[in-house]
């Protein structure tokens, strides 16, 4: 039997709800999957989403964005600009074909600890099923040159 | 070159019953960077911190990375060994491997591997972290109180009987709000205006406030300690230096059939007029727009009578900017009015009245001279029924909320009403009774049981008028639904309490936020509850929610105490953590090419427009500069910036960059 994929997930956590959340699910002791790797901003309107792009573009195979459920946020509006701007950039991943159920964009609170251990454990099963992320390992500059020489053909 | 220590933390057990500790400090050792990695068995303890600060100093560390706890609980303590140990503060970060790692996994290699990973992380974005100052800001030593009510009133005293200059700004002409009004107060049934009135007069003589009534608050800016505000001193007509109080213009003045807002419409003032005669200050304003001279342009009568050449009718609106280090909101509530209950017949049955018109028939100073009559034929009431929750609790009305003093008045308003007419009949229809406060249950009891007041429990379906009687059609949810018809002289509507109808406007002004009901917003319900989102605004009274005068005076007192505290130091300090924008030589100045994205997205308005000029003051460019006064650092503007001209300090985008790339490449 082969060994069971596991996915490298970095969770792009506000500091205020998500983080506490996390941190909770810690004192709680609810247990979750290894996979997924916080890296902590202050609020989720701080998060440059071509950050994510870095992120895949280094071999994450998936993406959790979570921050303060709408109206909590601790900077009054942040987390309605990230969600506006996760609306703008999911279509925008759509039209490029790139498949946006690899990234997982959530609220969790720092009263959520156990919904943060869920979104840990169905995010990871969902990825592993999916498997590595290749995409981006597939393009090279042959590929940008064939694009770009149909683009001129045509 | 950077220099990087790693410690790792045991936790006790904590940590080192699932991570293999030894082997991550091992493996810390060999990062590029790391001049020095060790484990101990507890980080946070004397002499783990002890171990922190000698390996500084020994190995010439330049930036450290301790893996242990959250940064939530420890990050303030290593960053005070850091500094002890002579490096800034900030070139200290925290790996997180026991509540994210540790606690959350099972002991395996892919746990410890993750809690390397996670070290790895924190070692790149220390290497890119920078010396960061900690914000100094001055503190103008002066609190700004937006209402005259009780609330106002509380908070500027607590502040000015602390030795700290208050100014206290009123729409109207004299402060009091509703609680001058009133005539009893629950439970106790002492007299309102017994107890209000010498306060009011305590805030006007008080050396340490500056008193203006008849003035709103036009602009808020600035920030914590050192806010600017603009107030609109609405033109008096009368020159209140000159003023002496003594009352001649209001005899005099011709135009009497003014309605009185103080008497709730159930009486009438002249035009110019001062609201009643325990006013504060007790000296008139013209109402413009009643006053034959300003309407018709013939009358004079009060400038021509006025013994002390006080009356001006050429005075304007003037505006007055002073500075001030703290503000406290008190800007009260208001009831809902008329035309809400067309089925109650509230506005077009003039015995059908609110709460707050009972409470001026009641009063010894109302129209009646404290006679509880009908304001349609002024005949004692026989029967007269109250109906609780007229609005409140209600859906259909837009209104969710419990006004939360209707309960306790309205017990009051049937409790008066008996002590002043023995044989009269009052019945209460009411949805719950919430009377949870001190003596608060024993006080409705006591209407119950000692006045007999006949409480029914259901809701009141219509209300409309034949033969002269009030019919008022209700059921008795305690006896089966059974309909209710009473036939009454007056009916009293406990009418929902909701925000002060220009409560959007101030908020807007004071960048401050508020619910759909338009109460203010505090900073949290439970640990920040006088606190606004905008640091040095402080929240008193009804303006937050519904409440009672002992509620009302303790959050007053409670937001004054904030301020007071602001106002103990000459300087405050602040988190450095503030959005920066680049700096370069003349003639670009700055990357930022103005294209003011950030200023829209910034919920602080801490962005601020800067204009470039050459040396003879041509304009080059326009960018922006971040107050960092303002700013709370959120880093909105840092993901809107379109070519990353402005950033986040301790959260950069070179920062969050190296741990990204960190994280994924091992």
């Amino acid at each position: 039997m082969s060994e069971q994929f596991e996915p490298k997930i970095v969770a792009f956590v506000c500091n205020w709800c998500t983080y506490a959340g996390a941190d909770l699910a810690g004192t709680s002791r609810t247990k979750y999957a290894t996979n997924v790797s916080i890296i902590r901003f202050p609020c989720t309107g701080r998060i440059d989403f071509m950050l994510l792009m870095k992120a895949f573009e280094n071999g994450a195979d998936g993406i959790i964005v979570s921050g303060c459920h709408p109206n909590d946020c601790h900077y009054t509006s942040g987390n309605f600009h990230a969600r506006r701007r996760w609306i703008v950039f999911r279509s925008l991943l759509d039209f490029m074909g790139f498949d946006t159920d690899r990234i997982t964009f959530s609220w969790v609170s720092a009263a959520e600890g156990a919904k943060w251990a869920g979104l840990v454990d169905e995010t990871t099963q969902r990825i592993r099923e999916k498997g590595a992320f290749t995409d981006f390992k597939k393009l090279d500059c042959s590929t940008f040159e064939k694009i770009s020489h149909d683009a001129i053909t045509e | 070159m950077a220099r990087i220590g790693v410690f790792i933390c045991h936790c006790g057990e904590n940590i080192s019953a699932t991570v293999d500790v030894a082997k991550v400090a091992e493996k810390a050792g060999k990062l590029s960077g790391v001049a020095y990695s060790v484990d101990y068995k507890y980080m946070c303890s004397d002499p783990g911190q002890t171990l922190i600060i000698d390996a500084i100093k020994e190995h010439k560390l330049t930036g450290i990375v301790v893996a242990s706890c959250s940064p939530r609980m420890h990050e303030g303590t290593f960053r005070k060994a850091a500094e002890k140990a002579g490096i800034n503060p900030y070139f200290c970060e925290m790996a997180n491997i026991r509540e994210q790692v540790s606690w959350v996994h099972p002991k395996s290699d892919a746990t410890t591997q993750k809690a390397l990973d996670i070290v790895r992380t924190m070692v790149e974005k220390v290497k890119k972290n920078t010396a960061l100052t900690p914000i100094k800001v001055p503190i103008t030593k002066t609190a700004l109180v937006i209402g005259g009510g009780i609330a106002g009133i509380q908070a500027a005293l607590d502040i000015a009987n602390a030795g700290h200059s208050v100014i206290m700004v009123e729409k109207k002409p004299s402060i009091g709000g509703h609680m001058s009004q009133l005539s009893e107060t629950f439970p106790t049934l002492d007299c309102s205006q017994c107890i209000l009135t010498p306060r009011m007069v305590e805030v006007a003589q008080h050396p340490n406030i500056t008193l203006y009534t008849y003035a709103e608050v036009e602009k808020v800016t600035g920030f914590v300690g050192n806010f600017e505000v603009t107030i609109r001193m609405k033109a008096k007509s009368v020159d209140h230096s000159k003023c002496t109080g003594c009352g001649t213009c209001w005899q005099k003045c011709p135009s009497k059939k003014i309605p009185d807002e103080f008497n709730e419409g159930m009486g009438f003032r002249t035009a110019i007029y001062s609201p009643f005669p325990q006013a504060v200050p007790n000296k008139p304003v013209i109402d413009r727009d009643h006053c034959n001279y300003f309407q018709k342009g013939k009358c004079g009568v009060c400038q021509k009578i006025c013994p002390a050449g006080a009356i001006d009718y050429e005075v304007q609106d003037e505006f007055l900017d002073v500075k001030v280090g703290a503000i406290i909101t008190a800007t009260g509530f208001d009831l809902k009015h008329a035309d809400f209950f067309p089925e109650y017949g509230y506005g077009q049955f003039k015995d059908v009245i609110d709460g707050m018109m009972f409470e001026r028939l009641a009063s010894a100073s109302g129209p009646t001279a404290g006679e509880i009559r009908r304001p349609s034929d002024g005949k004692i009431p026989e029967k007269i029924v109250f109906v609780a929750c007229a609005g409140s609790r209600d859906k259909a009305k837009g209104i969710e909320y419990c006004s939360k003093i209707c309960c306790m008045y309205t017990a009051k308003h049937a409790m008066l009403y008996k002590h002043k007419k023995h044989d009269g009949d009052a019945y209460v229809f009411y949805m719950d009774i919430r009377a949870a406060g001190k003596d608060y249950d024993e006080f409705v009891r006591r209407a119950i049981e000692e006045d007999d007041v006949h409480y029914i429990r259901g809701r009141v379906s219509r209300i409309y008028e034949k033969n002269g009687k009030l019919i008022v059609k209700g059921v008795d949810t305690l006896m089966n639904g059974d309909p209710v018809e009473i036939e009454a002289d007056m009916v009293v509507l406990a009418t929902a309490v909701i925000a002060n109808q220009d409560a959007e406007t101030v908020a807007q002004r004071m960048h401050i936020s508020y619910n759909k009901h338009h109460f203010f917003a505090e900073a949290h319900p439970k640990l920040r509850p006088v606190e606004t989102n905008t640091a040095g605004i402080m929240l008193a009274g009804a303006c937050q929610g519904a409440k009672d005068i002992p509620e009302t005076v303790s959050q007053a007192s409670a937001s004054a105490s904030k301020a007071i505290g602001l106002f103990s130091s000459n300087e405050m300090t602040r988190e450095p953590i503030v959005a920066v924008v680049n700096r370069q030589a003349p003639p670009n100045f700055t990357s930022c090419t103005g294209c003011m994205l950030c200023m829209e997205v910034c919920p602080y308005h801490a962005i601020e427009r800067e204009e470039m000029k050459d040396r003879t003051g041509n304009l080059i460019k326009v960018a922006v500069k971040v107050n960092a006064g303002l700013c709370q650092g959120c880093g909105t503007c840092v993901a809107m910036c379109r070519n990353k001209s402005i950033d986040l300090q301790g959260f950069s985008n070179d920062q969050m960059l190296s741990e990204v790339m960190a994280l994924l490449n091992s």
